[in-house]
């Protein structure tokens, strides 16, 4: 007899294929039972949360959907919707300039905008270390080119701000063998000199030879979310130097420095913003000479910058105490002075601890730049809260202005964060 | 105590700039603009259009006394200030006068040494309260809470009001009528008391105002008017003259209409030294001879600008009252430019 295969005992010669797991332990049934409902008191807890945002929904959505894009005022949005629910947007679409710009004059929104694109450039290199290294040159020209674009002008007042810091970066540099600190101290007396005794009269002799310049824009015509960005901005540029040179000198053996350091970030932070910010606006028109006009905008930058600047101190401080003694001493020990050690060794590992809170520094700060509309200047919110909402046609319509405000703020603020993360992975060398 | 401070401060440093800017209109000649000091915003009174022009009720009074300075009633830079700092912004030189709502009062007039120049709209503090509340009266509201403006006369004018007759309440501070409009609506508070011109606005951009109501009494005086500080009367007579001269351009039928016609010369003698074709009124004050055309034609004379900003026809619907003029038994009374 030929056995043919097929009278052999079966074999199997491949794996079954895995069968679906039933349906109460595995897919959304599953995921259903484990998560929202694994017992009671959680089941009913689920039930009550869903109910919860369902009707947030159902009173949001057609608040969004119904929403009046087009109207010249908000008895005109309430015709329009006629007893439906729905938010009065056209508020949005007729004053978002002003919320944006302030009364910055409309025909060189063009300038604002450029130089908040031009910001982005200028950081790029900044945040991101993989970027050619050669974009820091316009990074550096930003700030001059910026005041320019918005304030505008004779272009020779940021072109000898900007030799003014070259001259002091030059006189560093002759100096910096002999003393780091010295010589830092040496280039800022110098830029000091030249932006105080020759800015003024190099100007008149240069716009006499070639008069280049944009429209004056004043500052009290500068408002919305534009003056948060400035003011947090270069606040924010600011103050992280001079939060380190605090920080420095609060741990310094030498008893001035420190003392000076101390006192300076404890009255700072013993007193609140909003009080530094009246100072700026009222009493400081007191105490300088009758006429002087020390510029508004300028007066808050330096408030804000002193006090985030205190509290940047203080979170640095806590990087600084953080790294174990060793790695002073490893500096000490291969030849470094003081600020070879500190750059090379110190602040870069005090700085890497302390992103969090720098971060959280920079936010708030960033938040708080709205205080300025109690003195009196046309932020977004103090645009909202006074011209815009005091006028016949818009009184009365809150929520779609604050969203709108509170939205602005968000997509920056989360931005911000977002890259703190990012920035932290990078970082987090030690625990690879 | 920080209050009585600043306060201090205030005064001694008014003195200062009071002694100092000696020629406020000499100052405003030369620098070829008026800094008018106005309110960040109220309803009718100050607010901003799509264009970011400035308007309203105190801000034409700037733009009179502009017209009046410069016959231009655009040479004025508005400077936006809170109740908060308004006094310390004038006294400080910052500005040449203020036209924001502002009461005069004793000790404002004289402590805090502001010169008051007149009265451009008599206000008085009434109470708002939404009707299902059932209240008739304020003496009913014993143990309401009560939205009112930080730093205001009101404030004030409650206090003695709810002591005298002896009721008690629970104050919600807020700083702006936008902040207090919202806090109302949302139950924040039961009562809201400011000014009736005030109340009247914020009732008028309620979706239901027949569901709040305006209760009968006014508890207080407020007549409102520009300022100026102390010890320079050469310039505040420029500030009050020019207000009068409105006032009395309605009592004289003078209107934006036909000044033209009537500067040419009339067969009234008033108009005809109020418009400068008769007189020298304006070369006493140091303006040209037509300074007061130029102040009424900026935004016509006070019953024009009364309806176009906050008058019947507007949705803010305030009635003449006590702002009529003294012919029709309102309180605005022009002394005579003889």
């Amino acid at each position: 007899m030929v056995h043919t295969p097929e009278q052999l005992a079966f074999v199997r010669t491949e794996t079954l294929p895995a069968q679906a797991p039933p349906a109460t332990a595995a897919g959304p049934v599953h995921w259903l039972r484990a998560n929202l409902f694994s017992s009671i008191p959680q089941g009913i807890m689920t039930l009550i949360a869903l109910y919860l945002i369902y009707s947030f929904l159902v009173a949001v959505i057609p608040w969004f959907a119904n929403g009046v894009w087009d109207a010249t005022s908000i008895r005109d949005c309430r015709e329009q919707l006629d007893g439906a629910r729905g938010g009065c947007f056209a508020v949005l679409s007729e004053r978002w300039p002003q919320l944006l710009f302030g009364n910055y004059p409309s025909e060189h929104y063009g300038r604002a905008t450029l130089a908040f694109v031009l910001l982005f450039v200028a950081l790029a290199p900044l945040l991101f270390s993989e970027l050619p290294r050669k974009m820091l040159w316009f990074t550096g020209l930003f700030p001059f080119l910026a005041y320019w674009l918005i304030w505008g002008g004779s272009i020779w007042v940021p072109v000898l701000a900007l030799l003014g810091v070259v001259l002091g970066f030059v006189v560093y540099q002759l100096l910096a063998d002999r003393s780091f600190f010295g010589a830092i101290i040496a280039g800022v007396a110098a830029s000091m000199l030249f932006w105080v005794y020759l800015v003024g009269p190099l100007d008149s002799a240069l716009s006499a030879i070639a008069n280049i310049s944009l429209d004056k824009v004043e500052s009290r015509e500068i408002g919305g979310f534009m003056i948060n960005f400035i003011l947090g901005i270069s606040s924010m540029a600011l103050a992280l130097p001079l939060g380190i040179a605090l920080a420095l000198g609060r741990q310094s053996d030498l008893p001035i420095i420190k003392t000076i350091c101390v006192v300076f970030i404890e009255f700072i932070r013993g007193v609140p913003l909003i009080t530094l910010l009246f100072v700026a606006s009222v009493m400081l028109a007191y105490f300088l000479p009758p006429g002087s006009n020390f510029d508004l905008i300028l007066r808050v930058i330096i408030m804000i910058t002193l006090f985030a600047a205190a509290y940047m101190a203080e979170a640095i401080r806590g990087g600084l105490a953080a790294l174990p003694r060793g790695q002073y001493e490893a500096g000490a020990s291969i030849g470094l002075d003081y600020w070879q050690s500190m750059r090379l060794i110190i602040l870069p590992q005090a700085l890497k601890i302390s992103i969090p809170s720098i971060v959280n520094i920079a936010l708030s700060l960033f938040k708080d730049t709205t205080l300025v509309s109690i003195i009196s200047m046309f932020d977004v919110l103090g645009m909202i809260g006074g011209p815009i909402l005091s006028s016949t046609a818009w009184f009365g319509v809150y929520w779609e202005l604050y969203i709108a405000a509170a939205a602005m703020f968000f997509v920056f603020c989360y931005g911000i964060s977002q890259y703190s993360q990012y920035l932290e992975r990078k970082l987090a060398t030690d625990r690879r | 105590m920080k209050n009585s401070l600043l306060l201090g401060a205030v005064a001694a440093a008014g003195l200062v700039a009071g002694a100092a800017g000696a020629g406020t209109l000499e100052d405003v000649k030369e620098r070829g603009k008026l800094n008018c000091g106005i309110s960040t915003g109220l309803v009718g009174f100050a607010s901003q259009d799509a264009n970011g022009e400035w308007q309203g009720f105190d801000v034409a009074v700037c733009q009179a006394v502009a017209a009046a300075v410069f016959g231009d009633p655009k040479a004025v830079e508005f400077t936006p200030v809170t109740n908060k700092v308004r006094f310390e912004v004038l006294n400080s030189g910052e500005i040449d006068m203020l036209s924001r709502n502002t009461t005069w009062t004793f000790s404002r007039d004289v402590d805090l040494k502001l010169d008051f120049l007149g009265v451009n709209y008599y206000d008085g503090q009434g109470f708002m309260v939404p009707t299902e509340l059932g209240v008739s009266s304020a003496k009913e509201l014993d143990g309401a809470t009560v939205c009112i403006q930080q730093g205001t006369t009101t404030e004030l004018n409650l206090a003695d009001y709810f002591r005298v007759n002896n009721i008690s309440y629970e104050p919600v501070p807020i700083t702006t009528a936008s902040e207090a409009q919202q806090q109302y609506l949302a139950g924040a508070c039961d009562v809201y008391t400011t000014d009736a011109s005030g109340l009247a606005a914020t009732r008028a951009a309620f979706e239901d105002p027949s569901a709040h109501v305006i209760l009968p009494e006014i508890i207080s005086k407020e007549p409102l008017g520009p300022l100026v500080r102390h010890g320079d009367d050469e310039w505040g007579d420029v500030v009050r003259w020019s207000l009068n001269a409105l006032i009395a351009a309605e009592e004289l039928d003078i209107t934006s209409a036909n000044i033209d016609e009537l500067a040419a010369g009339t067969d009234n003698p008033e108009i005809n030294r109020l418009l400068g074709s008769e007189g020298t009124l304006g070369e006493m004050l140091g303006l040209s001879a037509d300074w007061a055309a130029s102040a009424i034609k900026a935004n016509g004379n006070y019953g024009e600008i009364f309806e176009k900003y906050i008058g019947e026809t507007t949705p803010i619907g305030l009635a003449r009252g006590l702002n009529a003029q003294w012919t029709d038994g309102g309180l605005l009374y022009a002394p005579p430019f003889r």
